[in-house]
């Protein structure tokens, strides 16, 4: 769109983020001159082996678990899949039964209902209608045939936070192993595996201004799980395949860096998305801010728009240059909108009219006025043509 | 993912609006599916006049619904019923397969609003013959029709 403002405005990083230059500063070398085979003998390839053993004790020192206890993979779909799969396999014998909850990324709901194929049996936990699991109701759903309990850290669409902790206690007071997917969570909730009493743990570099196709699953020692990916003996055996060696160097740095200061980020994170849903709020009638609303991830704004449909609002904001998200059906091509949004109770109408904006290290105050400035024109074009909007919703035209 | 066509389409729609002394108004789709559209219009001596649309959906369904009310315009009743929707996909420069359904709306809510005028006025609505694009084998764009 030539005749509108092209700057881009990214306000999608909960999809993915850049990669901060502290980072790609630290992977360089491995592309070059580092470029072993961190499994050869000779000592040339004692370099990779280096950056991969020092990123095992970033990941590590993040969230309090030991260097041992992290194992690299491709990212947090496949740290899903492997806690979910891998400890379903490794513990049939003492039973086939898994709790989990309905707003799960679809890395554990796929997952889960693949298993369910293969004979084993799942608990969807409900949520409130601010997206959180009651602690008690997974109590509930133990039984003597659990397994696995798996609740997200934070959600992706709406960033509610979880508490993980309790999740974790109730679990281990039944002998059940405790999986979380904390892939949205790292760098935004202070984690510590041994407090929250955790023992699979996913997580995923580009999430927090690392690489893509580098993440980890975090395994306490001593869980009993199979392996998904089978080969050589990288990973003390556990995975397979040569290690992404720049990639595992550059997630090492990159949750170092997310990690160091999360209070002081977090503040400053808010600050900035409660200002744009405070304006937002403040400009567009008949608007419902989805998630909780202090349990939530600082970057995390989600919205309802009635009358209007998300992958349109989505359209209008990228042809002024915005990037966004929505969890409406419209825009990944099924009939039913966000599992999410419909788990909360919203009604279809709404769920179809979602907008997630999250917020990052590069958004600036002019960023936020910017949305400012061009939502409500957005939404007020779509509620001009939408036969469901009332004529008390409709926004003024500015011209 | 949409061509040009279906964007300039979609962020410039013309006809956009109710048409309060409508001689036919047709509406498609539910608040469930995400997909509702709205066609008014205006006959005059079985010709149609003006055409408007209100939609509640996607940036297709937004063209799709905005292309037809524009192709309709000028055109006897029965030549608007014999709009199909592969000529709205066409004159989109065509849809991504997932979108295809949104010009089968289109093409319904046309047809729903001659019929509306049709009942309006006395006469017998015209029937739907199977859908072209799936011949009545289920192309998963009718969901009315299970």
């Amino acid at each position: 769109m030539n005749d509108l403002d092209p700057r881009p405005v990214y306000m999608d990083h909960a999809a993915t983020t850049f990669m901060k230059p502290e980072v790609i500063a630290a992977m360089a070398p491995y592309f070059s001159e580092h470029f072993g085979n961190p499994s050869s003998l000779y000592r040339f390839a004692a370099e990779s082996r280096q950056g991969v053993e020092t990123a095992r004790r970033q990941v590590a020192a993040a969230i309090g678990a030991n260097p041992g206890e992290i194992n690299f993979c491709a990212g947090g779909s496949e740290a899903d899949n492997w806690a979910i799969k891998g400890v379903a396999l490794a513990n049939r014998e003492r039973g086939n039964h898994i709790v989990t909850s309905a707003i799960e990324h679809h890395a554990v709901l796929h997952t889960c209902e693949w298993l369910e194929r293969q004979g084993f049996s799942v608990t969807y936990l409900p949520v409130d209608e601010f997206g959180r699991v009651d602690p008690a109701d997974v109590e509930e759903a133990i039984t003597d045939r659990t397994t696995l309990v798996s609740v997200m850290a934070a959600n992706n669409e709406i960033g509610t936070i979880q508490p993980v902790a309790e999740i974790g206690r109730v679990a281990h007071d039944h002998g059940v192993l405790f999986h979380t997917d904390a892939v949205q969570a790292v760098g935004a909730v202070p984690i510590d595996v041994e407090r929250m009493e955790i023992d699979l743990l996913s997580l995923s570099g580009h999430k927090f201004y690392g690489p893509k196709g580098a993440g980890a699953l975090y395994i306490r020692e001593g869980t009993r799980i199979e392996s998904l990916i089978h080969g050589g003996g990288q990973e003390r055996g556990r995975r397979a395949g040569t290690e992404n060696v720049p990639g595992i160097v550059g997630f090492g740095r990159a949750i170092e860096l997310a990690t160091a200061d999360i209070e002081g980020h977090n503040r400053c994170i808010a600050a900035m998305r409660d200002r744009l849903v405070r304006g937002i709020l403040a400009s567009i009638p008949d608007t419902r801010v989805n998630g909780h609303p202090k349990e939530r991830l600082a970057n995390n704004a989600n919205f309802s728009f009635r009358y209007v449909e998300g992958e349109s609002i989505l359209l209008l904001l990228d042809a002024h240059g915005i990037c966004a998200s929505t969890g409406s059906a419209c825009s990944s091509g099924s009939s039913e909108p966000s599992h999410v949004l419909l788990a909360i109770g919203l009604p279809h109408e709404e769920a179809h009219g979602s907008l997630r904006l999250t917020l990052g290290d590069a958004n600036t105050e002019d960023d936020v006025d910017y949305v400012l400035e061009v939502l409500p024109e957005v939404i007020g074009r779509l509620r001009k043509i939408s036969p469901l909007t009332p004529s008390c919703a409709r926004i003024p035209e500015v011209d | 993912m949409y061509t040009e066509k279906v964007i300039t389409e979609f962020t410039n729609p013309q006809y956009v609006g109710e048409l309060a002394d409508a001689d036919g108004v047709g509406e498609v789709g539910s608040p469930t599916c995400g997909d509702i559209m709205r066609i008014y219009l205006k006959v005059e001596e079985d010709r149609i006049v003006d055409a408007r649309f209100q939609t509640f959906g996607c940036a297709a369904a937004i063209a799709s619904s905005s292309m037809a009310t524009r192709m309709i315009r000028d055109l006897s009743l029965s030549e608007a019923w014999d709009l199909s929707n592969a000529d709205v996909v066409d004159a989109l420069g065509g849809l991504p397969a997932g979108k295809v359904h949104c010009s089968v709306l289109a093409r319904d809510a046309v047809r729903a609003a001659i019929n509306d005028y049709r009942t309006r006025r006395g006469l017998e609505p015209w029937e739907a013959g199977p859908c072209e694009c799936c011949g009545g084998a289920g192309c998963g764009s009718h969901p009315e029709n299970g």
